[in-house]
C-alpha cells in the first residue's frame, strides 16, 4: 500500500490538495478562507500539470547545442527520453497568470463586500442582507456606525 | 473545396494579381475577429484617460470589425465549407488553430451582433451605473466579447480555457458594479466559476497526458482508440462538469440568478444572453466534435443523465420563476429552464433534437437579450422591476413594452416568433427518441412561460389606470406621461425584437443553409 502511494505520490499530493481546497471553498463560512481554498485548489491543478512533464533519469530541458551534435546531425541524434516535455510547464505559466488575476478580482470584490457590510463572515452578511430586504435599514450596520 | 478556387485563379489573367492580394487579406479575417477587440480593449483606458466621452464611440467602432469579419467568415463557410486559420503560421497539431465550421461561424455572428448592440445600449445606463469609470466599463466590455468570440473560434483546448477565463474575469469585474447584493453574488460566482474553469483545465490535463495533443481535430482522431481508458473517462467527466457549471445547468445553477439579477443593466444585456449560450456551444463541441457522439451514448450513459438533469432544470427553473415578483430575477430563473431546453435537445442525440438545440441557442440568445434590454430600459426610466410596477407601462413606454411582448410571445412559443420553431424541433427530437416525458415537460414549460409572461402583460396592458381612486380618472389617464427609452436603448430593442420575428420567419432557411451542416453527419 505504501509503495502504491509512493509510486504515484505526485497524484496523491494533487488529490489531497484539491480536496483541501474544495473543502475550504464549500465548508468554510469566512470569505477569505474560501478565497484561500480557491487558491489551493488552483495550485493543485498546476502541480498536476507540472508533475506530468517530469521525466526520471536525468532528462533535461530541450535545448540542443550545435557543439554536441554538429548542425547537420541534430535530427538523427536526439533521443526523446533525454528531454523533458516543456509544454505542460508553459501551459501552467498561463494558468498561474489566470489564477493570479482571479485572486486579484476576488480580493477586490472582498474589499467591496467589507466596505458595504463591515464583515467578511458569510452568515453575518446574509443576516444583514435579510435585514436590508425586509426593513430597508439594516440594524447591524446602524449599530456599527 | 479546392476545385472552384483554382478555376477562379485561371479565369482572368489580368485580375489574377488583384484577386490574390484581396484573397490574402480576406484570409486574415479570422485573426481579426479576436485581435481587433483585444487590442481595442487595451487602447480603451488610454483613450479614456483624457477623453472619457470618446470611449463609447471607440468601442462601437472596434466592435464593427469582428461583426464584419464574422459575417465574412460565415459567408465563406456557406460558400466553401469549414476552414482553418493557423495562428502565427504554425501548423495545427502544434500551433494554435482557429477552426471555423458551420456551428462556430453562426455563433461568431451571433456574439458579434449581440455584442455590438449591447454596446450601443450600454451608454445611457452605463453613465449612471459606472459613473466616472466608463473607460473601465468599455475595457471589460471589449474583453468580455473577445473571450466569448475566442471560445467559439479556437480549435485548441487550452486556448479555450484561457478565453473562458478572460470572459469570466471580465464578467466578474462588470457584475460587481451592480446593485446592493452584487459584490456577494460576484464572489459566489468567482468561487463557483473558478471551480468550473479548473475542472475544465483538469479535463484538458487528463486528455493531454493520455494523448499528448491539445488540438481538437487532432484529438478527435487520437481519442477513439483510448475510449475505454479510465484517464479519458475521468477527463470527460471533468469536462462536462466544468462546462455545466459555466452553463448553469440545474444543480450547478446557484450562482446564475443572483449574478444576473444584481448585475448592472448596461452589462447584464451582454453577459446574460451570451455566457450560457457559449458554454452550451462548448458542450456541443465536446460531445460531438472532440468525442464521437456514440461515446456519450454507449461508453458512459451521459446522454441519459444530461436528459434527466435538463428535465429537472426546466421544471425547477419554471417553478422558481413563478415564485419571483422581481421581473429581472424571473427572467434569470427562466434562463435556468432555457439552459435545460438546450441540454435536453443535446441529450436525445438525434438530428431533430440537436437541430433544435442549436437553433434554440441562437433564438434564446436573442429572446433573453430582448428581455434584458427592455427591463434595462424600464429601470432606466425610473420604473421598478416588481410586477406591480408594470401597471399601465404600455401607455408610458409603448414601444419598449411592444418589444417585451414580442420576446414574451417567443418565450411561450407563439408561431411567428422564433421560439416556436426551436421548440418544435426540440419536441420532434424528443418524439423521435421516444422520450415522452421529456416532450411533455417541454410542453408544460411553454405553458408555465405563458403564465409567467401573461401576468406581466396583463398588468401592463389590461390593468385599469393607476388613478382609480381619484375620481377624475379620465383626465389622469390622458396625463400619463409617455416617455419611451432613449434612442441608444431603443435601437437595440427594436433590432432585437425584429430579429426575433425574422429568425422565426427564416428559421427554415437558417436550418437549410447552416444548422443542418453543423449537426454531425452520422445522425
Amino acid at each position: 500500500m505504501t509503495e502504491y502511494i509512493l509510486a504515484k505520490y505526485n497524484f496523491w499530493i494533487y488529490v489531497v490538495l484539491m480536496m483541501i481546497g474544495l473543502y475550504a471553498m464549500m465548508g468554510k463560512r469566512n470569505l477569505v478562507k474560501k478565497l484561500i481554498g480557491m487558491n489551493i485548489f488552483q495550485t493543485s491543478i498546476i502541480l498536476l500539470f507540472v508533475s506530468a512533464g517530469v521525466k526520471k533519469g536525468g532528462a533535461t530541458v530541450p535545448i540542443l547545442r550545435h557543439s554536441d551534435y554538429g548542425p547537420e546531425h541534430v535530427e538523427h541524434l536526439i533521443r526523446v527520453a533525454d528531454y523533458l516535455n516543456p509544454l505542460p510547464h508553459v501551459l501552467m505559466l498561463t494558468a498561474i497568470v489566470v489564477s493570479i488575476a482571479t485572486t486579484g478580482v476576488a480580493l477586490a470584490t472582498l474589499i467591496l463586500i467589507y466596505k458595504r457590510y463591515n464583515t467578511l463572515e458569510e452568515d453575518e452578511i446574509m443576516a444583514i442582507r435579510k435585514d436590508i430586504r425586509s426593513y430597508k435599514t439594516p440594524r447591524i450596520l446602524r449599530s456599527k456606525d | 473545396m479546392a476545385a472552384p478556387e483554382t478555376t477562379n485563379y485561371c479565369a482572368g489573367k489580368k485580375t489574377n494579381y488583384k484577386k490574390t492580394s484581396l484573397k490574402k487579406m480576406i484570409d486574415q479575417l479570422p485573426a481579426l475577429i479576436i485581435v481587433a477587440p483585444l487590442l481595442g480593449a487595451f487602447l480603451t483606458p488610454i483613450i479614456g484617460w483624457r477623453y472619457q466621452h470618446l470611449c463609447h464611440p471607440w468601442t462601437l467602432l472596434i466592435l464593427t470589425i469582428p461583426l464584419y469579419s464574422a459575417v465574412g467568415a460565415l459567408l465563406k463557410v456557406i460558400r466553401s465549407g469549414p476552414f482553418g486559420y493557423n495562428l502565427g503560421g504554425w501548423a495545427p497539431p502544434w500551433g494554435i488553430e482557429y477552426r471555423i465550421d458551420y456551428l462556430s461561424a453562426i455563433m461568431l455572428v451571433l456574439i458579434a451582433a449581440i455584442g455590438l448592440l449591447a454596446a450601443v445600449n450600454a451608454r445611457p445606463a452605463g453613465k449612471t451605473e459606472f459613473k466616472g469609470k466608463e473607460a473601465q466599463l468599455y475595457t471589460l466590455f471589449l474583453l468580455q466579447i473577445t473571450g466569448l468570440l475566442g471560445i467559439v473560434i479556437t480549435g485548441d483546448l487550452f486556448n479555450i480555457f484561457v478565453f473562458l477565463e478572460i470572459t469570466s474575469l471580465s464578467g466578474y469585474g462588470l457584475i460587481a458594479h451592480g446593485e446592493e447584493g452584487a459584490p456577494m453574488a460576484t464572489f459566489n460566482y468567482i468561487i463557483i466559476g473558478t471551480i468550473g474553469a479548473s475542472f475544465y483545465l483538469l479535463g484538458v490535463g487528463y486528455l493531454y497526458m493520455a494523448t499528448g495533443s491539445l488540438n481538437i481535430a487532432d484529438l478527435a482522431t487520437l481519442l477513439p482508440a483510448l475510449y475505454h481508458s479510465k484517464i479519458i473517462l475521468v477527463g470527460f467527466a471533468f469536462f462536462t462538469t466544468g462546462v455545466a457549471i459555466k452553463m448553469g445547468l440545474f444543480p450547478l445553477h446557484i450562482w446564475m440568478p443572483d449574478a444576473y439579477t444584481t448585475a448592472p443593466n448596461s452589462v447584464s444585456t451582454l453577459i446574460a444572453p451570451l455566457m450560457t449560450k457559449v458554454a452550451a456551444y462548448l458542450l456541443i463541441r465536446i460531445l460531438f466534435t472532440l468525442f464521437a457522439p456514440h461515446f456519450a451514448l454507449s461508453v458512459i450513459p451521459l446522454a441519459t443523465i444530461l436528459g434527466w438533469m435538463a428535465m429537472i432544470a426546466i421544471i425547477v427553473g419554471g417553478v422558481k420563476a413563478l415564485a419571483q415578483t422581481d421581473i429581472k430575477r424571473m427572467v434569470a430563473y427562466i434562463m435556468v429552464a432555457e439552459v435545460g431546453y438546450i441540454v435536453m435537445g443535446i441529450s436525445v442525440m438525434n438530428r431533430a433534437g440537436l437541430t433544435g438545440a442549436i437553433l434554440h441557442i441562437i433564438n434564446d440568445a436573442w429572446m433573453i437579450f430582448c428581455l434584458f434590454l427592455t427591463i434595462g430600459a424600464i429601470s432606466y426610466r425610473g420604473h421598478g422591476r416588481e410586477i406591480y410596477h408594470f401597471q399601465n407601462l404600455s401607455k408610458k413606454m409603448p414601444l419598449t413594452m411592444a418589444a417585451f411582448v414580442i420576446a414574451a410571445l417567443s418565450m411561450c412559443g407563439i408561431p411567428p416568433a422564433c421560439g416556436f420553431f426551436s421548440k418544435w424541433y426540440l419536441i420532434m427530437g424528443m418524439i423521435t427518441a421516444k422520450q415522452w416525458i421529456f416532450a411533455a415537460t417541454l410542453l408544460c414549460s411553454s405553458l408555465i412561460n405563458a403564465v409567467l409572461f401573461f401576468r406581466v402583460i396583463e398588468k401592463a396592458y389590461l390593468a385599469p389606470p393607476e388613478s382609480m381612486g381619484h375620481g377624475h380618472e379620465d383626465h389622469e389617464a390622458e396625463n400619463i406621461e409617455r416617455k419611451d427609452a432613449p434612442l441608444s436603448m431603443m435601437i437595440p430593442i427594436i433590432i432585437s425584437a425584429l430579429a426575433i420575428l425574422l429568425l422565426g420567419l427564416f428559421s427554415g432557411k437558417i436550418i437549410d443553409v447552416v444548422i443542418q451542416h453543423a449537426v454531425p453527419a452520422i445522425f
